[in-house]
C-alpha cells in the first residue's frame, strides 16, 4: 500500500481540514504521509488531478460533477467521498452600489431578500449593465449569486454581466471599479469591507443554509485501494472536527497564515473561521464549518441539487443519462464506511423557501421562472 | 476546407517567454500571432481577437477567468481545454511537463493544432532552460559575495590571511556536511546580529 498522498489545494480558508490533517498529525496517525501542493487556479488543480499528478484535491463542489459529465470535453472519472466545508462565501457590493441600493429603498439592504429587491430597482433604473464577479463557472459562488439575483427577478445572463476573477484579485477589481460587486470566499469579503471599498449584503448561509462548498475529489481508481482511501477520509474527518472546535481557532489561524498556505495575517483568518464577518447579521457559527453535524457526508441529493443549478443556467442539457451519471459522483457509502456515522437525509433549502428533496430535478426546476437554455457550441471548422 | 491563417493568442505576462514563443510560431507557417501581456480587461481583448488557439502558462491564475468566458453561451466560438482526447495524451503530458496549457477551438484540424503545440512545447523548454541558467548564475554570484563577506569577518576576528580564512570556512563546512556558502551565510547573519554598529 502506497502511503504517500499528494493533495492539491487552493489557498483559501476552507482548505483548513487538509492543512490541519497534515500539520496536526491526523494523517500521520492514520498511517499516511500527506504532501500538500498549492494550486494557482481551479483549472490547474483539475488538470493535475486528471493527469494523476495529484491523488486528491480540495475543490469546488460542482467541479467534479462537471468533470465526470465532460462539460467542455474535459472528462475524467472522479468521485467525492467527503465534503470539506459548508458555507464560507458572501456577496459584497461596492460602497457606491450600496449607496444607490440604500437610496432607492430607504431601509436596510442586508439579507438576500432586502438586498435583492434593492438591487432590482437599481438595475431597472440603470442604463448600463452592472458587472459582478465570481470565481469559476462550476462553483457554489456562481450558483449563489445567480440564485440571489434571480430570486429578485434579475436575470443573471441578461440583466447583469457575470465574470470569473481569481479570488486574490477580487478586492482590487472592486476598488478599480471593474466590478460592482462579487461573490467570493473569505477572507476577501472582510478585506473589501476593512479597506472601505465594499459592503456585505448576504452570506452563503443566508442564501443556502448548510450549503455545500468545497469537496475532496479523488480519481475513481482510488477505490481500488479501499484501505488507503478509508484512512484518508477518516483522518480528514477528524481534522475537520478539530477545525470546528473554537478552542483551536487561534492555532488553526496561525497555521493557515503561514507562507506555504494562505500567506495572510492570522488575525484576519481567525475572524473568518469564527464567522465574525463585518456587517453580517446571521449566526456566526453557521457562517463556515467543516465536520460537525454530519457536514462531511457527501449526499447524493446534494449532487443532484448542484446538477439542477447547472441545468437551470444552461451549463447542461436535460438528459436522463447525465442525471444517472451524477448519482454516482458523491459517495456517502465511502464516508459512512470510514467515519461510521450516517446522518438522516433532509431537504435542501434556500432563501426563497423552495426546497429540493432529491426527487425529480425537472419538477424542481419548474419552480423557477428565470433560467438560461442550454446551447450547443458551434463547430468553427477551421 | 478554408486555409485562412490560424489565429494564435499568447497570454503571458513574461515578455521574454512570449517573444521566444512568438518567434517560433512565426517560423511555423501560416499563423497570425497575438500577444496579451497584462490581464486588465482580458475578456474584452480575447473576444476582439477571437483566436483559434490560446496558449497560456499552466499556472496562470487567469485560466479560471478564461474558462468562464468559454462557458458563456453568448460567445459562439468556444475554445476548449486541450486535455481532452485520450489519443492526445502524449502531447498533453509533454505540454504539462513544459508548463503550458492550450485552449483550442472545437473542430480545428488535429495536424494544425499539433504543429502549434510542438513549437510551443519546445519553445517553453528553451525558455525554462534559459531561466534555470540565469537563476543558477544569479545564485553563484550571490554565493561568491557571501563567501567574500564571511572571509572578511574571519580575517578581522582571527587576524589571519585570506587563504587561511577560506580554509577555516571550508573545514567548518566539511565537518558539518554543508556547503561553504551555507556556512558563510550563517556567519554573516550571526555577525550582523552581534554588530553593535549597524551600517
Amino acid at each position: 500500500m502506497k502511503d504517500t498522498v499528494i493533495a492539491g489545494f487552493v489557498p483559501l480558508v476552507d482548505a483548513a481540514p487538509l492543512i490541519a490533517a497534515h500539520e496536526k498529525g491526523f494523517a500521520r496517525e492514520a498511517g499516511l504521509k500527506l504532501r500538500l501542493l498549492r494550486q494557482s487556479s481551479w483549472a490547474s488543480l483539475r488538470d493535475h488531478l486528471n493527469l494523476g499528478h495529484l491523488d486528491c484535491g480540495h475543490t469546488l463542489g460542482p467541479l467534479p460533477i462537471a468533470t465526470v459529465l465532460g462539460i467542455g470535453r474535459v472528462r475524467a472519472p472522479l468521485i467525492v467521498p467527503l465534503v470539506l466545508s459548508r458555507g464560507g462565501n458572501a456577496i459584497t457590493v461596492s460602497t457606491t452600489l450600496a449607496a444607490r441600493m440604500r437610496a432607492v429603498t430607504g431601509k436596510s439592504i442586508y439579507g438576500p431578500g432586502d438586498s435583492g429587491r434593492a438591487l432590482a430597482r437599481v438595475v431597472d433604473a440603470s442604463t448600463q449593465a452592472l458587472t459582478l464577479g465570481m470565481v469559476y463557472p462550476y462553483s457554489g459562488h456562481n450558483f449563489e449569486i445567480r440564485y440571489w439575483l434571480a430570486a429578485a427577478g434579475i436575470h443573471p445572463d441578461k440583466d447583469v454581466r457575470l465574470v470569473a476573477i481569481p479570488p486574490p484579485l477580487m478586492v482590487e477589481s472592486l476598488r478599480a471599479g471593474q466590478v460592482d460587486g462579487f461573490c467570493v470566499g473569505e477572507p476577501w469579503n472582510s478585506v473589501a469591507v476593512h479597506q472601505g471599498f465594499g459592503e456585505i449584503v448576504a452570506t452563503k448561509a443566508d442564501i443556502f443554509p448548510r450549503g455545500i462548498e468545497k469537496v475532496l475529489a479523488v480519481p475513481a481508481r482510488a477505490e481500488r485501494d479501499g484501505k488507503r482511501l478509508q484512512a484518508l477520509i477518516g483522518s480528514l474527518h477528524r481534522a475537520a472536527l478539530w477545525c470546528d472546535d473554537r478552542e483551536n481557532t487561534a492555532e488553526l489561524a496561525d497555521i493557515l497564515s503561514q507562507r506555504d498556505y494562505l500567506n495572510l495575517p492570522a488575525a484576519m483568518i481567525a475572524q473568518s473561521l469564527a464567522g465574525e464577518i463585518p456587517g453580517v447579521r446571521s449566526r456566526p457559527d453557521d457562517f463556515l464549518y467543516f465536520g460537525r453535524d454530519g457536514a462531511g457526508r457527501p449526499r447524493v441529493e446534494e449532487a443532484l441539487w448542484l446538477f439542477a443549478q447547472m441545468r437551470r443556467w444552461g451549463q447542461l442539457p436535460d438528459s436522463p443519462e447525465l442525471e444517472a451519471a451524477v448519482r454516482g459522483v458523491f459517495r456517502p457509502d465511502l464516508f459512512d464506511a470510514a467515519v461510521g456515522e450516517s446522518a438522516a437525509n433532509e431537504s435542501i433549502s434556500a432563501c426563497d423557501g423552495i426546497q429540493f428533496d432529491g426527487g425529480s430535478v425537472r419538477e424542481y426546476l419548474e419552480h423557477f421562472s428565470l433560467s438560461t437554455p442550454f446551447v450547443i457550441a458551434t463547430d468553427s471548422g477551421v | 476546407m478554408s486555409s485562412r491563417p490560424l489565429e494564435v493568442l499568447i497570454i503571458d505576462e513574461n515578455v521574454v517567454r512570449a517573444t521566444i514563443l512568438e518567434d517560433g510560431l512565426r517560423d511555423a507557417g501560416d499563423i497570425v500571432v497575438h500577444h496579451i501581456r497584462d490581464m486588465d480587461g482580458l475578456l474584452a481583448r480575447v473576444a476582439a481577437i477571437n483566436p483559434d488557439v490560446i496558449l497560456i502558462d499552466l499556472e496562470n491564475p487567469s485560466r479560471d477567468t478564461l474558462e468562464q468566458m468559454f462557458q458563456v453561451s453568448r460567445w459562439a466560438k468556444r475554445p476548449i481545454a486541450m486535455f481532452v482526447d485520450k489519443s492526445d495524451s502524449d502531447s498533453v503530458q509533454a505540454a504539462i511537463d513544459a508548463g503550458v496549457s492550450a485552449y483550442v477551438v472545437d473542430g480545428l484540424r488535429r495536424e494544425r493544432v499539433k504543429s502549434v503545440l510542438d513549437v510551443t512545447i519546445s519553445r517553453f523548454h528553451v525558455f525554462n532552460r534559459l531561466h534555470e541558467e540565469l537563476s543558477e548564475a544569479r545564485t553563484a554570484l550571490e554565493e561568491r559575495k557571501l563567501i567574500e563577506q564571511a572571509k572578511g569577518i574571519v580575517m578581522k576576528q582571527k587576524h589571519v590571511t585570506e587563504p587561511a580564512a577560506y580554509a577555516l570556512l571550508r573545514r567548518a563546512a566539511m565537518n558539518e556536511g554543508r556547503k561553504v556558502a551555507e556556512i558563510a551565510r550563517s556567519l554573516v547573519t550571526a555577525a550582523a546580529l552581534f554588530d553593535k554598529d549597524p551600517t
